[in-house]
């Protein structure tokens, strides 16, 4: 019987070293007559762990990790194929308790399949919202979704299925869904693994969406700066147009839903949602002023629902298993799971989905280890460039959406950037001016020269020109930049500046650093 | 990396696929780089009448993306994420590393290699990340980008 073999092939396994490793593994396959089936399935996520292999044996899945090619000729010496003892052997993944410790919902097949394998998708739970949701009315489906409390990945932190209700009371003769796959924030990564990992469940949800609201057509937005997870995407695409999943009748039943890529052009602002659909028109990503909502007169003027790949990747599992075993999870407004990405200085990065709640020390120490310098901990930007730097007295927070914005920050996308005592805040609050300078769509002064201004000043600071007033003009610009920009690009960039000058004075004093 | 040279008729034949796209002239800018490696100047035009938009309409989203170029793309091309979870692991110390290296500055056009700012290639806990010619590097070093 052959032995099956999993080996990521997630970008990011790929850029250290995964096709080197299953060649390797086929090739001493073949040398040694070993009967063995490789399946390249997307990464389980344990990014510090990758090259991740993976053996089934009749214990389960068996891990051995991190692998570097070198290594592959001792995994064979030590019989790998039968769990064998190894040094880099890790147990059963589903055991170690990085893993064992999480609780994946909206990323419960990841890693666990070849992606696009549509029939591992379906033994593992997959089409069984959408089949559910084509036998429901519009108004029991967005009901359901309303009800589990689910709230949009992409920062905003909107609720899904008030925005989905607006689009499905619009009266139109065309409707839109489109998935936001522009994930800019740096330090996130979320949407890019979901997507080459498990595509199925993103067209699974957006076409549960379509049904629910009436929408024939969808779009994903998705950025340049992940080709593969392009490619897998349009596969997956076709393949479920050759199945039924997609097309005139999807699943057999009265709705048609049809989805395309598209691709972004290296644009951050072009992640807020007018000026995605300005870009997916094929215009200049400038920002669009609301009223009126992208759920009243959206892509092309017509109503259309916005989200992010993780919120529309819960619908499956919210519709699947009902809204109440979704909202069981989490705390207070903050209901369901979100999927946490840490990275950075960091000794275990990768993704941990957990109930809200979760407090960022867990996430920092428990399952991130600290620092992967393994100096110590300074600083944690949470939320992607628009988010607030922490410092390290503050990891009692707890991870959610009211809980963050009371400690002066936001969620964002969930990415939890760490920095050990090397980091320089003043150069990172300089950065955050300058990216807004280099983002900004162009539309509001304040944003648009403000930014500018704003990384000047702080240039003065760290050069220990005039300190003190200084920094006045800089809190007073960042005033300006909050009141007075139509979008998060300028209104937010103040958040990280702030709490930079607020958590680490000391790094505003004038005289470099060090 | 190496594209044919310019051509008109050449272009118009990537863009006769376009033609019942909605919203099309991203989309036209991205398939005339695709093909030439950059948007020669004559595309503008050629995608204005195509499409039946201004030639303004058409300037204006070139000059707008940072993907989009109008000169000739390098031979060599080595993007560097120089975004926040990058920084924290040294990406301001590759990138000058690299820039030393290569005797070139970071976003200079140039025919032979160009070093390039990227923003979040998505591999945030594997960083310093880069980009060379298309293909994701990990842990980035200078003799890895160089390579
Ligand atoms: C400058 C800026 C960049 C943004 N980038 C993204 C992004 O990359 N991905 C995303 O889903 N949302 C992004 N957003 C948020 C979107 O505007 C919007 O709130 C979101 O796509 C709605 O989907 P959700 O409700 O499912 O989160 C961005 C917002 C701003 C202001
Ligand atoms: S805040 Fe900046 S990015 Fe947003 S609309 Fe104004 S100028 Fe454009
Ligand atoms: S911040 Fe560099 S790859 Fe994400």
């Amino acid at each position: 019987m052959s032995t099956i073999i999993y080996i990521p092939n997630d970008s990011a396994a790929i850029s250290i070293g995964a096709d080197q490793v299953a060649a390797l593994v086929a090739q001493e396959a073949v040398k040694r007559s070993l009967d063995v089936t490789i399946v390249r399935n997307g990464t389980r996520g344990a990014l510090w762990l990758e090259t991740l292999v993976e053996v089934v044996t009749p214990q389960g899945r068996i891990a051995y990790g991190p692998v570097q090619p070198e290594d592959v000729s001792s995994l064979f010496d030590a019989d790998f194929l039968h769990g064998g003892a190894h040094p880099l052997a890790l147990g059963v993944t589903d055991q170690i308790a990085w893993f064992a410790g999480q609780d994946r919902v909206t990323y419960k097949r990841v890693g666990l399949i070849d992606p696009l394998s549509l029939k591992e998708y379906e033994s593992h739970g997959g089409l069984v919202g959408l089949r559910k949701a084509i036998t429901q009315s519009g108004s029991d489906i967005v009901a359901e979704v309303t009800a589990s409390g689910l709230r949009g990945r992409g920062g905003a932190g909107f609720p899904a299925g008030i925005k989905w209700k607006t689009v499905l009371d619009a009266q139109a003769d065309q409707k839109y869904v489109c998935c936001n796959a522009d994930e800019g924030d740096s330090g996130t990564f979320a949407d890019r693994i979901l997507i080459e990992a498990d595509p199925f469940t993103l067209i699974e949800g957006m076409a549960i969406a379509a049904v629910a609201v009436g929408a024939t057509q969808g779009f994903v937005y998705l950025r340049s700066e992940y080709p593969t997870a392009i490619r897998r995407l349009r596969d997956a695409i076709a393949i479920a147009e050759g199945a039924g999943v997609l097309g005139t009748s999807v699943l057999g039943s009265k709705h048609a839903f049809n989805l395309e890529v598209r691709v972004g052009a290296g644009s951050y602002v072009c992640g807020e949602e007018t000026a995605m659909l300005e870009s997916l028109e094929g215009k200049r990503g400038v920002i669009r002023s609301k009223p009126p909502l992208p759920a009243i007169a959206g892509l092309f003027g017509k109503p259309t629902i916005i989200n992010n790949v993780l919120t529309l990747a819960s619908v499956p599992a919210v519709i699947a298993d009902g809204a109440a075993a979704y909202a069981a999870r989490g705390t207070g407004r903050s209901l369901g799971t979100q999927v946490f990405q840490l990275a950075g200085n960091i000794a275990r990065g990768g993704i941990i989905e957990t109930a809200f709640g979760v407090t960022l020390e867990t996430l920092v120490n428990t399952f991130g280890g600290g620092t992967l310098s393994g100096k110590p901990l300074r600083a944690i930007q949470i939320g992607g460039p628009l988010g607030a730097y922490f410092n390290s007295s503050q990891l009692g927070v707890s991870m959610d959406y009211e809980s963050l914005a009371a400690a002066g920050g936001m969620l964002g996308h969930g990415g939890v950037v760490l920095f050990d005592d090397s980091v320089d805040l003043a150069q990172q609050a300089k950065f955050a001016m300058e990216f807004c300078a280099l983002e900004s769509c162009g539309k509001c002064t304040p944003c648009r020269l403000g930014s500018t201004r704003g990384a000047e000043t702080i240039e003065k600071i760290i050069s220990g020109v005039d300190v003190p007033a200084n920094k006045l003009l800089l809190l007073d610009l960042c005033e300006v930049m909050t009141d007075g920009s139509l979008c998060a690009m300028g209104g937010l960039t103040p958040l990280p500046v702030k709490s930079a000058m607020n958590n680490f004075p000391e790094d505003f004093t004038g005289g470099a650093k060090k | 990396m190496s594209f044919p040279s310019w051509s008109i008729e050449e272009a118009t034949r990537v863009l006769s696929p376009l033609k019942n796209v909605q919203g099309p002239v991203l989309i036209a800018l991205q398939a005339v780089q695709e093909r030439f490696g950059y948007v020669h100047e004559d595309a503008v035009g050629l995608i204005a009448e195509t499409f039946n938009v201004s030639r303004a309409d058409v300037h204006g989203v070139l000059t707008y993306y940072h993907d989009l170029r109008t000169a000739p793309a390098p031979a060599r091309c080595i993007q560097i994420c120089v975004a926040e979870a990058c920084q924290a692991v040294g990406s301001r110390e590759l990138v000058a590393a690299v820039e030393k290296k290569l005797g070139k500055k970071i976003d200079e056009t140039h025919a032979d290699v160009e070093i390039k700012a990227a923003y979040c290639f998505g591999n945030c806990a594997l960083s310093p990340a880069a980009m060379v010619d298309g293909e994701l590097v990990g842990r980035a070093t200078v003799e890895k980008v160089t390579a």
